[in-house]
């Protein structure tokens, strides 16, 4: 009795590598070489912006290398810092700026074009329909090209600058619209709007009153992913800028990244991810609302990557 | 039931081509009017004094020198379009091939046995897509300076025997660069595919006989493959118009891809037409791989339908 409580006492507490090498040799376990893959790759993903941001913390001028902790770069320093340089706020706020426009016209736009192309069923909707998703395979570069011609050679009553740029935007962008949109309408299918339009309701009152209310989720979804692409987006920014004062954040990063000799630019970069995500965490928490409300399965991360499909399955550019 | 003609459906489909009407106005107006301004550039004049293009609207009076010297450049063996366009098409292959080879496992694994994980690990493939890509590429600027962490890391563990130097005129740091930058996006419609696989058809496989491994080469794996291609070409397209990523991971012309050449012509000034001309180049042999890769999934789910 006494001897096998000392033996089970004496037996060694499990160190670290003991334990890994106990779950590597488990042979009911996950696949052992997927976790480590998945793991080093969600490492090599994250890792890298954690580092760029701790820089934008540095006391000192390097962007390579830790220097101590400091809000210099963000708001301390005279000239240098976001706050103090004007070429910098000024970034962010054109990001800002055409991020809230591209929403504000991209989701309405989008939504009334899906709605009427899915039901409509004349000439000119066949060959819109497929005219609408070529955006989504034509390169950055080649949106930007032709947008910067036609402002400059045709519709040359709109300027360069934040006009040409919010219209480069919402043209990116409502193609994305348009395939979210069109996917809830699908899974709704016309039911509900003929049966009140069979109890006396106008096209208007149908839709406006049975369909619309449906479609709330994919609004927010829609809204998210414009706001998140114009956020990111370079190229149109930059072909369609009209100096340093449209300049947006990428623009800026594109234009200092090789050249900037303080670390301001992690600051400001920084600072533009923060408020990127403070805004979709913001309409990813009305999401799971407005879905709950309806009394379906909360959102989860997994619609994003819907989206995304469905976005691949839209290069195909044949209509289901 | 709604009729299929009649007064009321003729308002209805009047009412729906009005609903769509703005879009339809916004894309012909702001997308496809620009290509064909494109075409007008390309196949325009210069002012032959303050040297801005002078387009051609009417296709009879289309001039093809841009193009004659774009063609030249391409044809013409070592000439300076050939090497470029050659140059692009490698690393868009090795970046794509890259690309699959992280984000298939990736994939799989999240979808398979992301078990009670499958929320947090979707957080960390989703974060990219809210991190502008510039702001990525310029992570990557600051970790391979000179006397940068990679350098450090790769000093310390021996691998160099000196800092090196990454970012000028390396393929590797630009392949990596986008490899970094586009895989996101190639993952997540894998995911949500691979999520979607019938588990009762790998079960099926399994009871029949198949090992695990089987079970994937001969069911996951071929069903997957619509999947894969339209992930290439997700990440595909983009790339082949990208020329911020070697401008700020390396900024050498030895590293220049097509998007380098455009921007340069249309931004430099004094040949916007070459540049156009790029531009439709560059859109005609998109044009193609879109057709053959659209042939091919279609194919592919026939044989997957019959």
């Amino acid at each position: 009795m006494t001897t096998a409580t000392a033996t089970a006492t004496a037996r060694p507490a499990p160190t670290a590598a003991r334990r890994f090498r106990d779950w590597w040799a488990n042979p009911w376990g996950k696949p052992r070489f997927l976790v480590l893959f998945t793991l080093a790759y969600l490492v090599w993903s994250i890792v890298p912006i954690l580092i760029a941001i701790r820089f934008s913390f540095n006391e000192g001028r390097s962007r390579s290398t830790a220097q101590g902790w400091s809000f210099r770069w963000y708001t301390e320093d005279p000239d240098l810092s976001v706050l103090h340089d004007p070429d910098l706020s000024a970034a962010l706020l054109q990001s800002l700026k055409l991020a809230a426009l591209a929403v504000a016209i991209t989701v309405p736009l989008g939504v009334a074009l899906a709605i009427g192309l899915t039901r409509w069923r004349g000439r000119v909707a066949g060959t819109s329909r497929y005219v609408s998703l070529v955006p989504l395979v034509t390169p950055e570069i080649v949106m930007g090209v032709a947008l910067l011609l036609v402002f400059v050679h045709v519709l040359t009553f709109i300027p360069l600058g934040t006009p040409a740029q919010a219209i480069g935007h919402v043209t990116f962008s409502l193609a994305f619209v348009l395939i979210i949109v069109r996917s809830r309408l699908l899974s709704i299918g016309a039911e509900y709007e003929e049966a009140a339009q069979d109890l006396g309701a106008s096209p208007l009152q149908a839709l406006r009153l049975a369909l619309l209310p449906m479609l709330t989720p994919a609004f927010v979804a829609s809204a998210i992913v414009v706001f998140a692409i114009s956020m990111d987006d370079f190229v149109v920014s930059a072909f369609l800028s009209s100096g340093t004062n449209t300049d947006t954040v990428p623009v800026r990063i594109y234009g200092a990244g090789r050249t900037a000799p303080t670390p301001a630019l992690n600051a400001l970069a920084t600072l533009t991810l923060a408020i990127t995500i403070v805004i979709a965490a913001a309409f990813f928490a009305v999401w799971r609302l407005v879905l709950a409300r309806r009394g379906r399965r909360g959102a989860t991360l997994g619609e994003f990557a819907e989206i995304d499909d469905a976005y691949a399955k839209a290069t195909r550019l044949t209509e289901r | 039931m709604p009729e299929s003609s009649g007064p009321v459906a003729r308002r209805r489909e009047a009412f729906w081509a009005a609903l769509a009407l703005p879009g339809v106005v916004w894309l012909a107006l702001f997308f496809v009017v620009p290509f064909y301004v494109i075409l007008g550039v390309a196949f325009g004049t210069v002012d032959p004094i303050i040297q801005t293009p002078l387009p051609a609207w009417n296709p009879l009076d289309w001039n093809t020198r841009a193009f004659d010297f774009v063609v030249d450049g391409l044809v013409s063996s070592g000439a300076a379009f050939q090497t470029v366009f050659v140059r692009t098409f490698v690393y868009v292959a090795i970046a794509v091939a890259l690309s699959l080879v992280i984000a298939y496992p990736v994939a799989y694994f999240v979808a398979r046995y992301g078990g009670r994980w499958k929320g947090l690990l979707l957080l960390g493939l989703i974060a990219p897509f809210f991190i502008s890509y510039l702001m990525r590429m310029l992570a990557w600027i600051n970790l391979l300076q000179d006397d940068g962490w990679v350098n450090d890391v790769l000093v310390w563990i021996g691998i160099l025997d000196e800092p090196r130097t990454w970012l000028d005129g390396r393929a590797s740091s630009v392949i990596i660069g986008m490899v970094y930058g586009y895989v996101p996006f190639m993952i997540l419609p894998l995911y949500a595919f691979l999520d979607r696989i019938d588990k009762d058809l790998l079960d099926a496989a399994r009871d029949l006989g198949a090992s695990p491994l089987q079970a994937f080469r001969l069911v996951t794996l071929p069903l997957s493959v619509p999947a894969i291609l339209a992930g290439c070409v997700i990440i595909a397209l983009p790339m082949f118009g990208d020329y911020y990523t070697p401008d700020l991971l390396s900024g050498s012309p030895k590293t220049s891809l097509i998007g380098n050449q455009i921007n340069l012509y249309i931004r430099g000034g004094q040949q916007i037409p070459v540049g156009a001309a790029l531009v439709v180049v560059l859109m005609l042999m998109l044009a193609v791989l879109l057709a053959y890769y659209v042939i091919v999934t279609s194919r592919a789910q026939r044989r997957l339908r019959g």
